[in-house]
């Protein structure tokens, strides 16, 4: 299955991770809805790993199970990691002057979610969307 | 006969007849012309030139790519690579031209039976060195140009003014077409209010049809806009929130909190009854048609 590494450097990254995601969704075959919730979710996961995590990059695979198929998006940072990422996770937190919602609305337009934080280290965040 | 590289030239200005043909072959069989963004005259023309500069290169600059004798040839490849990205070629394409040199090149060498076989394995090394230079030349030049492409393309759009239209007396339109980054946001928002102020406007509509993705980075912006406006005197309408968006919207959980319509069709007909007008249709209409509409102003 096909996959695409793309770095995230700078807020025209975060336009081309919206792209990518687009063109995969299409390959996919979601429909407009989830294409929108799929690039949606990558828009915001892409703009928490520049502005949060000091740039990192995103893995995007086209994935296929049970007949299905789907767009996977890995976001990965080295940055200062999450304290609590529970805390995090909850609307409206932000320790920036965003609206809190970027994590929590990724999870709910997702199918998949994963997050994996440790500070210090770096942050991970993975979300699927299937047809 | 020294094995040196005033031997490449002289093979390479002796033997054109074979590599030319050669050369050009094997672009031609990595889908040099598939594309038909060149024809095979022009590729020909341009292989012929560039081994004609080559050779004048190795004559007089040795395999040193930087010498100041491979002016000419670095010139022709800038050149290819230039054009070639403006053609939309990919960089594999592009760096096919050089390396793609190299098995004729190398043939020919090999054909070569003054040679002893340790001299014709340093010319090879030493031509594969100065070939994998010009290679990397030909890739930096395209990479330079796309990127100035994508920075003139980025100012170009930046530069796109968007308009502030005016529908009705005290009624504006703002049209948002594209990615709601925040450099375009600022100027965008300037110019909304300053017009808000110039026409003494009661009421914005801020039409997003043309926004393909609205995110919290997105929604912030807009409600930014919206208070702004707010404090400048008039009402914000948003229009155009296309159904994908709504619900996109609903899941990740921003609120705009402004009145939103469907379309600006509908968002124009709430503002002008907001402002003491109504939009009816003609009964007995001249022409038959049945299109007119009569635009009633009230209290005036
Ligand atoms: N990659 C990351 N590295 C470090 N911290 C992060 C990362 N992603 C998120 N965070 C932390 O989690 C908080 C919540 O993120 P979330 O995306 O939900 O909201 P936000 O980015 O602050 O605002 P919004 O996304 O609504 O514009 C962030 O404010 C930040 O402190
Ligand atoms: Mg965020």
């Amino acid at each position: 299955m096909s996959s695409e590494r793309l770095d995230i450097r700078t807020s025209d990254d975060v336009v081309r991770v919206r792209q990518l995601t687009r063109t995969l969704a299409l390959k996919a075959g979601l429909s407009l809805v989830d294409q929108t919730k799929v690039i949606t979710a990558a828009s915001e996961l892409a703009r928490n790993t520049l502005d949060y995590g000091g740039g990192g990059f995103v893995l995007a695979e086209l994935i296929e199970g049970a007949g299905r198929h789907g767009v996977r998006l890995t976001f990965e940072d080295q940055g200062p990691g999450i304290q609590d990422v529970e805390v995090a996770m909850k609307d409206g937190f932000t320790s920036g002057k965003g609206m809190g919602l970027g994590l929590g609305g990724a999870r709910r337009l997702s199918n998949e979610f994963f997050i994996h934080s440790k500070p210090g280290e770096g942050t991970k965040v993975t979300i699927a969307r299937w047809k | 006969m020294a094995a040196n590289v005033g031997t490449v030239a002289e093979l390479v200005g002796n033997n054109e007849q074979t590599i030319l043909p050669e050369w050009v072959g094997l672009q031609k069989k990595s889908g040099s012309l598939q594309t038909g963004r060149i024809t095979e005259g022009e590729l020909l023309s341009q292989s012929r030139d560039f081994l004609h500069l080559l050779r004048d290169g190795l004559a007089k600059g040795g395999n040193d790519a930087a010498n100041p004798a491979y002016g000419p040839a670095r010139q022709l490849l800038g050149d290819i690579s230039r054009s070639r990205a403006l053609q939309g070629f990919s960089p594999r394409e592009t760096a096919t031209f050089v390396f793609s040199l190299k098995q004729p090149l190398f043939n020919a060498l090999n054909r070569n039976t003054t040679l002893s076989p340790t001299q014709a394995a340093e010319l090879t090394w030493s031509t594969t060195l100065l070939l994998d230079e010009l290679g990397i030349y030909t890739l930096e030049v395209f990479q330079k140009s796309r990127e100035e492409v994508i920075v003139r393309q980025q100012r170009e759009i930046a530069e796109l003014s968007t308009p502030v239209v005016k529908l009705w007396d005290g009624i504006l339109a703002l049209p948002l077409i594209g990615t709601l980054d925040s450099q375009r946001t600022q100027v965008v928002m300037e110019n909304l209010l300053q017009t808000i102020v110039d026409t003494e406007a009661e009421i914005a509509i801020i039409d997003i049809t043309g926004v393909p993705t609205v995110d919290t980075l997105t929604a912030q912006h807009l409600l930014k806009t919206v208070a702004a406006a707010r404090l400048m005197g008039a009402d914000c309408i948003i229009s155009g929130i296309r159904p994908q968006i709504a619900q996109t919207m609903v899941h990740l959980g921003v609120e705009l909190n402004v009145v939103s319509k469907a379309t600006l069709a509908d968002a124009l007909a709430v503002a002008l009854e907001r402002t003491g007008r109504a939009v009816t249709r003609l009964k007995n209409s001249v022409s038959g048609s049945g299109a007119h509409a009569k635009l009633s102003e009230k209290g005036q």
